[in-house]
């Protein structure tokens, strides 16, 4: 018998624990997928976040390493600067990439750091039980804004790939989505392109992956996905901010 | 051997350079800024890394990063920003990953100034970050110290797998003095030496995956790690107890300091010895752990013990506990920047000594 899938050798086969509907476990499998179709397995060293991902080292089949909150692009900058020639890449929340750990992204995009950043968008803060993100949208109801986010009290949601395209150092920015197999399709090739630059030696790029979060959105998976499409996207449109040639 | 005149900031450096420094990540602040103005130039020009952060989180979090691949990494502050780094601190002792932290100290709380000073001393040896953990902190009082230390903290950091402090201050980082250079042979470890570390991160070629965490989730999993870094803590205490004496065995009145402080004290005890008090000095120079026996030793009914510090009294109770009521247990100090001079500390100990 001829075997035409199989689970990526980059990803372990503990089973995961995010809930039901959550996007996290296509991304991580987009991401294995990538790393074993580079062939960069065996020199890739991933820094996992706080917040829903912090298993990653349970999941992922490379080295992997912790970092406190908001802080994975500072320790993948003292990784990839002494081991210039691994492949480093961080994944990360909105609470750790947009609101705890702005200074370190934004430098380490400017920097021009040859890493690759996986940052995961689902408006919301996951682990902690559903609180205002800073890509929380306006008028979204979280356990921190029960009447939904206020222009006036909380700003507006902050946009990182527009943010990070007036970066010099940033080479590679493109939002995607995982909420249908044409955007996942889609998600896949922008990951393997944030990959395939470190490999050439492009800096920095940055993949933000807008995922679902059913629990959280008090929705089930399918309305979820549909939010994306109808809601969700009319603030974070997909597209590629960035592309240095 | 080889004799040359140094600032205590710049000794620092070639110390930790002449150890096999891979990688300095910092951030400015006065008083230690010659550290990374002067690593910039030399580990450039030796091929090792250097990079200016973007503020103090993010250097202490690069040096976390270089450090999980078994890299010799270190990074430099002084008091406010090493607060800043106590984060990264804790979780470099929670992932149990050897470094070099070094903090010449100003005067604080808050912004305070930029006057050498010891108020850090709680900071550095009580932990400082959260959770339960202890590093090893050693006090430089001579610029040679600056040098020495930093050659050697590396080899500590790598021995117990835990970050190394040193506990400097302004005066010590700003003075000149000569310095033994130590021509060593050693070469700054490369890529290959680290794929040799049983626990460094460098891509899983041809070993299952490692990694480094200090989340530990399961029912009495942390627990756990903690009564193992608890051994490795006990072995520290029983190995690494460093200290100075002088005239200690006949004193009546035994003075206590470290650092800079320390060299101060030494003068005064030495004058009051020629005016005939007989005083002797305990110089701790690991201050974590803190050479409490040989002061438990000397504590005796009719002697007394002068701790001097600049700060409010924080060395003190470490000494008061080594002494346990045996005696009286003396304090004089400065805070604020203020540096305590040979007067004043004569002057105290013929106070103490009717």
């Amino acid at each position: 018998m001829k075997s035409i899938l199989s689970r990526p050798l980059s990803l372990k086969s503990n089973e995961h624990l995010y809930c039901p509907g959550c996007g996290h476990g296509i991304i991580h499998r987009l991401v294995a997928e990538v790393i074993d179709e580079l062939g960069v397995r065996e020199k890739t060293i991933g820094i996992a976040p706080v917040g829903c991902a912090v298993f990653a080292y349970d999941y992922f089949n490379v080295d992997v390493t912790e970092a406190p909150h908001g802080r994975p692009p500072a320790v993948a900058t003292g990784i990839k600067r002494v081991l210039p020639d691994r492949v480093v890449f961080t994944y990360q929340g909105d609470g750790d990439l947009a609101a705890i750990g702005t200074a370190e992204t934004v430098h380490a995009a400017n920097r021009g750091e040859n890493i690759t950043v996986i940052f995961v968008n689902n408006a919301i803060y996951g682990m902690t039980g559903g609180q205002m993100a800073p890509t929380t949208l306006l008028g979204q109801k979280t356990a921190t804004t029960p009447a939904g986010r206020d222009l006036k009290r909380d700003g507006p949601p902050l946009k990182v790939c527009e943010l990070l395209s007036q970066t010099q150092g940033a080479a590679y920015l493109e939002r995607v989505a995982v909420n249908n197999p044409k955007n996942i399709i889609k998600a896949k090739k922008a990951i393997k392109k944030a990959f395939q630059n470190q490999i050439n030696n492009k800096g920095f790029s940055l993949v933000e992956v807008l995922s679902m979060c059913p629990v959280n959105w008090a929705m089930t998976p399918n309305e979820s996905i549909k939010w994306i499409d109808e809601v969700f996207l009319k603030t974070f449109p997909l597209g590629i901010y960035k592309d240095k040639q | 051997m080889n004799k040359i005149l140094l600032k205590g900031n710049i000794a620092l450096c070639e110390g930790a350079i002449a150890a096999g420094c891979q990688a300095y990540f910092g951030y400015p602040i006065t008083p230690q800024n010659e550290v990374p103005a002067h690593m910039s130039k030399r580990m450039t020009e030796l091929g090792r890394v250097f990079l200016q952060a973007e503020s103090e989180l993010a250097a202490i979090n690069m040096v976390l990063g270089a450090a999980g691949t078994g890299a010799l990494a270190m990074t430099s502050s002084s008091s406010p920003g090493i607060s800043l780094k106590q984060e990264g601190i804790s979780y470099l002792v929670g992932c149990e990953l050897p470094a070099l932290i070094v903090n010449v100290q100003r005067g604080g709380p808050g912004l305070g100034n930029i006057a050498g000073s010891q108020g850090d001393y709680f900071q550095s040896t009580k932990g400082g970050g959260h959770g339960d953990y202890r590093m090893l902190v050693l006090a430089p009082s001579t610029v040679q110290e600056m040098y020495d230390f930093a050659n050697m903290s590396f080899g500590l950091a790598f021995k117990y797998r835990n970050p190394v402090l040193i506990l400097a201050d302004g005066v010590v980082g700003q003075m000149m003095e000569p310095v033994t250079i130590v021509t060593s042979d050693q070469k700054p470890v490369t890529s290959k030496d680290q794929q040799q570390i049983a626990w460094a991160l460098t891509g899983a070629k041809g070993r299952p995956p490692r990694f480094h965490r200090s989340l530990l989730m399961d029912d009495g999993a942390l627990e756990k790690l903690n009564w193992k870094l608890n051994e490795k803590y006990n072995s520290i205490k029983k190995n690494e107890v460093r200290y100075e004496s002088e005239n200690i065995e006949d004193a009546d009145i035994i003075l206590v300091a470290f650092g800079i402080a320390a060299r101060v004290a030494k003068v005064a005890a030495r004058k009051a010895r020629e005016q005939g008090i007989k005083a002797g000095l305990i110089r701790p120079i690991t201050l974590w752990p803190f050479p409490e026996k040989v002061i438990a030793d000397n504590a005796k009914p009719g002697r007394k013990f002068l701790v001097v510090e600049m700060n409010l009294g924080q060395m003190v109770e470490d000494v008061r506990l080594a002494v346990n009521g045996k005696c009286p247990v003396e304090f004089l100090g400065r805070p604020g920047g203020g540096l305590v001079n040979e007067q004043e500390v004569l002057q105290e100990i013929k106070t103490i000594a009717k």
